[in-house]
């Protein structure tokens, strides 16, 4: 097996994903170990009234630290980032979140799209982009701009997806470097290499 | 760290030029909104590079006034964050009526809706008498809006609920009347406001304050014009003032971090130490 796809080779990890999105994050990141390499960060999309509290659920659950991202924090390595609720998350190219109230993109904020256009350009082939199950189209035309920057990009198997649409959108745009099962992403996220 | 692009250097001479031009100083805000905000611009206005984008700018005012819609953000709602509103009056507000006259300065105030909203809140704690408020913008439109008061009544509900949320006393419905299609706030909530266009990147203190509130504003800065803005929030506020700003903002990355004191972490408003 080559590790072109080993977690080490990237400084970023980015994550989309909507409906059916939280059981996955809820079943994966407790799975990382604690000498994971890379950064994390996570867009996902949920009704206004649910959000509070997904860091709550999920920090205790991991061995990784996991927060909601601050406006021009410092990008760490082995660190969960969360988009704030209400607020689109991006990437600056000296590697700093910022936050923005700019209008919802494919009726998100925070959008997909919106982290990984700006994540591309920061890390270039330092990224690497994963869209998981969800139901609308949000993170395919992102997932282009990492490709188009040198960026890796997996996509959640659709037969796999317990809402399929947005995979399923995604690999209608372009090719995925991995159209990855649920398998392939514990191996990942365990720190076996992909590929 | 990475190579710029081309559209990053056209970008850096597109601010350049504006500046020089107009006098907006655009060329500390944070890169990857600016970038983010161009390139929609250029999508709608079907404008093919940045350079072509930056010839029109430059060569007609017209066109910059329609970039500064795409550059600043309006975004806002009433009593948005209700909690930060409910903290206020709970927690700040008992402090404020310990003085004479204040000075209370909505820095960013978009369209008005944070500064009626704490118009309203003042009424219903027998302050906005007393009070002199400052409402800053850069976008002239957004002032506009702001010194008219007027929403559309689609957004009535929203900001009902925020209003509850945020322990108002009364109705929001006793502060407007609904007219085709909108809704038309209380004037008499800005007799004592004054609208200004001030730039927090490039204008000085105007007045002694008490209170400044300012979110969602420091976001689309880089970290210097956050600097240079605190800087000014410190030097603007009075003795002991407070300075509230957006729930996912911090000043803690900022020099003047260790001026100010907690006073309400989780909405991050915050309160002027004694002078050391
Ligand atoms: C997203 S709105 C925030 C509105 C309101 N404060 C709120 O939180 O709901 C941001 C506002 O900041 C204004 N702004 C941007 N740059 C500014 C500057 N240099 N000085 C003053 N205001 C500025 C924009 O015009 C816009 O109205």
């Amino acid at each position: 097996m080559n590790a072109k796809f080993l977690a080490a080779r990237f400084d970023l990890i980015a994550i989309g994903c909507s409906a059916g999105g939280f059981d996955l994050l809820n079943d994966l990141l407790p799975r990382l170990p604690a000498d994971f390499p890379a950064a994390i960060a996570v867009v996902i999309h949920i009704a206004p009234a649910s959000r509070n509290g997904i860091v709550e659920v999920l920090a205790p659950k991991c061995r990784l630290p996991l927060k909601e991202a601050e406006d021009k924090e410092l990008v760490r390595p082995a660190t969960i980032y969360f988009a704030p609720p209400g607020y689109h998350l991006l990437v600056e190219p000296d590697r700093r979140f910022t936050l923005s109230v700019d209008e919802p993109v494919n009726y998100s904020r925070p959008s997909i799209d919106v982290l990984f256009e700006s994540a591309a350009i920061a890390y270039r082939e330092r990224l690497l982009g994963i869209l998981l199950s969800g139901a609308n189209s949000d993170g395919a035309a992102g997932l282009q701009s990492i490709r188009n920057l040198k960026g890796k990009i997996f996509v959640q198997d659709p037969k796999e997806a317990t809402h399929p649409e947005m995979p399923r959108a995604a690999l209608d745009l372009g090719p995925a470097d991995a159209v990855v099962s649920l398998e392939d992403l514990y191996r990942f996220v365990g720190g076996s290499a992909l590929g | 760290m990475v190579e710029l692009e081309t559209i990053d250097i056209e970008i850096r001479l597109l601010l350049e030029g504006i500046f020089i031009r107009y006098g907006a100083d655009f060329r500390d805000y944070s890169p990857a909104s600016v970038r983010r905000r161009v390139v929609l611009a250029m999508e709608k206005g079907g404008i093919p590079s940045v350079s072509q984008l930056q010839e029109r700018v430059l060569a007609r005012p017209e066109a910059f006034d329609s970039l500064l819609q795409f550059l600043l953000v309006p975004t806002s709602e009433m009593f948005r964050d209700p909690s930060y509103f409910r903290t206020i009056r709970e927690t700040v507000v008992p402090l404020l009526k310990t003085y004479p006259s204040l000075k209370i300065w909505v820095a960013g105030c978009s369209n008005g809706e944070e500064l009626y909203s704490l118009a309203i809140l003042l009424r219903e704690e027998g302050l906005l008498e007393k009070t002199i408020l400052y409402a800053t913008d850069i976008n002239p439109k957004a002032l506009e809006r702001a010194k008219n008061g007027i929403y559309p009544i689609d957004l009535a509900p929203k900001f009902t609920d925020n209003y509850q949320k945020a322990g108002g006393r009364a109705a929001f419905s006793d502060y407007y009347r609904a007219g085709y299609g909108s809704i038309i706030l209380d004037a008499s909530l800005r007799t004592n406001v004054v609208f200004a266009d001030h730039s927090l990147a490039t204008d000085n203190v105007f007045a002694e304050i008490q209170f400044i509130s300012c979110r969602n504003v420091l976001i689309y800065f880089n970290r210097k014009l956050q600097d240079r803005s605190f800087r000014l929030f410190a030097d603007s506020l009075g003795f002991r003032g407070f300075l509230g700003i957006g729930s996912k903002e911090t000043l803690r990355f900022s020099n003047v971090y260790p001026e100010f004191e907690e006073f309400a972490a989780v909405e991050r408003i915050y309160r002027k130490r004694r002078a050391v």
